[in-house]
């Protein structure tokens, strides 16, 4: 626990002393704040929970926006760097280095989320919120972080150029929430398999509508070990090339 | 101690290093030479638990590296060719950073840092951010974070490369200085470099260990003596004619030919290179020739090398 506390220290430290965790931060922030303003407020009259609907929409998007360019740099920028051997000769293991950097992502995308939460703030001042649908959503929000945060880390482990590393990320991140129209024209058992696998349509809106489901919360919890697990194996293979 | 034994190493179908096995004792400073691609960053990668072997096997202390590699990763400290820095940190941030990631206590490392600052020449800086540092203190904030944590082995992988002439000198020091208190490994193309630092020398030719040594064992296991230059006043062929006669003398040759006199390369054999020089002397003084200088010949140990490696031509 140690190392990986050190390793979440040290990344932490990196985004706020450099500017692309500021950066990322205010720009997304500020494109939230706008969707929020357009399309959640500004679109006719509507019931607070509608508005809370729509926010939790385009916040999904913006999370996974996030997450990706947060966790581009975590490996891919070390290999670039040659600061991985600082890393790989150290006593921590490939799985600690694996969380840790993670955890590190994720804890911004966290700070990203809780700057946000003046929006629903707004919103319940002005109507009517239940605190669950709030609750749930940014369950689901945390949890779709975590996720897209573990996908960023594993192809950031996949080469030492952190453009490929948000490329590959984004490819793989509109994947997991484009699975929905693979299973419209997949024959089973893969059109169940692809609608399982979809981020949106099976577990994030039932977030969205303020429903919490174990299942969602297992799914996107096993998600982000799946990636994790990659990410070790990467850094493991790394001792044998 | 450090002991590898048949330590093989293949990058696919691509064979780095073979066989190699060695014992390098505690506080011992030993130099990997070799040529680019002979194998010497592959094997100190392993030895610093950064590569796993194909075959062989490493302990230091008795712990295995490949069956306990986080445990001996405590005992290593590693520094490449590039010193691998986070260059938005400050020197004492980034080495207290590391300390702890080794396992030490957040007041340990606080006792140690003074130590560790003094002796890489680093007091001055410790608050200094390292992007702003030269290449020379970026090399030493390099070896202070392979040393922070008190490691038994400390491996240097080209720790003069891209320094200037007065910086090698200092870097040499300071690497001198690591002997005793800690194993010390170097690699190294620079041989004037190992040897003025290394008790011990690995010699590396395409991937196997050619030679091991000091440098004189290593010129017993070639069979080659002593060698020195002389500046002779007078017809060199006739001085080397006289020389080729003497028992002590291997072989005279003429190095270089001036106006005002030869420069001779004698190599000498036996076991004792200063009584045989006085003998070459007083037999060239003897034979009517004027000398202005004798020496040991420069390059001694590149042409060792070369002749070990096979590199050298005719050598």
């Amino acid at each position: 626990m140690r190392a990986i506390a050190l390793i979440v220290g040290r990344e932490l430290g990196a985004y706020f002393r450099g500017m692309s965790g500021w950066i990322i931060a205010a720009g997304i922030l500020l494109l939230q704040g706008v969707l929020f303003n357009v399309f959640a407020l500004g679109d006719g009259d509507k019931l607070s929970s509608k508005v809370l609907q729509d926010y939790f929409y385009f916040s999904m998007g913006m999370t996974i926006v996030a997450s990706v360019l947060l966790s581009m740099r975590l490996i891919a920028e070390e290999r670039h760097d040659g600061t991985m051997v600082l890393l790989l000769t150290s006593p921590a293991s490939d799985w600690q280095i694996a969380v840790g950097k993670w955890m590190s992502a994720w804890i911004f995308v966290l700070m990203i989320l809780a700057a946000s939460f003046y929006m629903p703030l707004m919103v319940a001042v002005n109507g009517s919120v239940h605190t669950g649908h709030v609750f749930a959503g940014y369950l689901g929000l945390v949890l779709i972080g975590a996720a897209t945060t573990a996908l960023g880390t594993f192809t950031s482990s996949l080469t030492g150029s952190q453009v490929v590393a948000v490329i590959l990320g984004g490819i793989l991140a509109a994947l997991t929430c484009v699975m929905w129209l693979f299973s419209k024209v997949a024959s089973p058992p893969l059109d169940e398999l692809f609608a399982y696998l979809d981020f949106y349509y099976r577990h994030f809106q039932d977030f969205r509508e303020g429903t919490i489901h174990t299942r969602s919360i297992v799914f996107y919890s096993s998600v982000t070990f799946f990636f994790l697990l990659l990410t070790r194996q990467v850094l493991g293979a790394r001792r044998w090339r | 101690m450090i002991e590898v034994s048949g330590l093989t190493k293949y990058y696919g179908e691509t064979r780095a290093i073979s066989d190699l096995s060695f014992t390098i004792d505690r506080g011992e400073i030993a130099g990997f030479l070799g040529l680019n691609g002979a194998g010497k960053s592959t094997a100190l990668k392993i030895l610093a638990g950064f590569l796993l072997p194909t075959s062989g096997t490493v302990s230091i202390d008795g712990v295995d590296v490949v069956a306990e590699p986080e445990k001996v990763r405590r005992q290593i400290g590693f520094l490449p060719e590039e010193p691998p820095l986070y260059k938005e940190m400050t020197v004492s941030g980034f080495l207290t950073y590391l300390g702890k990631l080794r396992g030490m206590s957040g007041t340990d490392v606080a006792a140690r840092l003074p130590d560790v600052l003094g002796k890489t020449g680093l007091s001055g800086r410790s608050d200094q951010v390292i992007s702003t540092l030269s290449l020379g203190y970026r090399k030493r904030v390099g070896i202070a974070q392979a040393i922070i944590h008190d490691p038994a082995l400390v491996i240097l992988d080209e720790p003069v490369s891209g320094l200037d002439p007065l910086q090698r000198v200092e870097m040499r020091s300071l690497v001198r200085s690591l002997g005793g208190d800690h194993t010390v490994l170097i690699s190294s193309h620079n041989l004037t470099e190992v040897e003025e630092t290394c008790d011990l020398l690995l010699m590396l030719g395409d991937g196997e260990l050619v030679a091991q040594g000091s440098e004189e064992e290593i010129n017993a296991q070639v069979g080659s003596g002593e060698r020195v230059e002389i500046d002779v006043h007078g017809d060199a062929a006739e001085a080397i004619a006289l020389l080729t006669e003497l028992e002590v003398v291997e072989k005279a040759a003429l190095a270089e030919a001036g106006e005002a006199f030869n420069t001779l390369d004698v190599t000498l054999v036996g076991e004792d290179p200063h009584g045989e020089a006085a003998w070459v002397v007083n037999t060239l003084i003897g034979g009517g020739f004027g000398l202005s200088r004798i020496a040991p010949a420069k390059g001694e140990l590149e042409d060792l090398f070369l002749k070990i490696t096979g590199k050298g031509g005719a050598a």
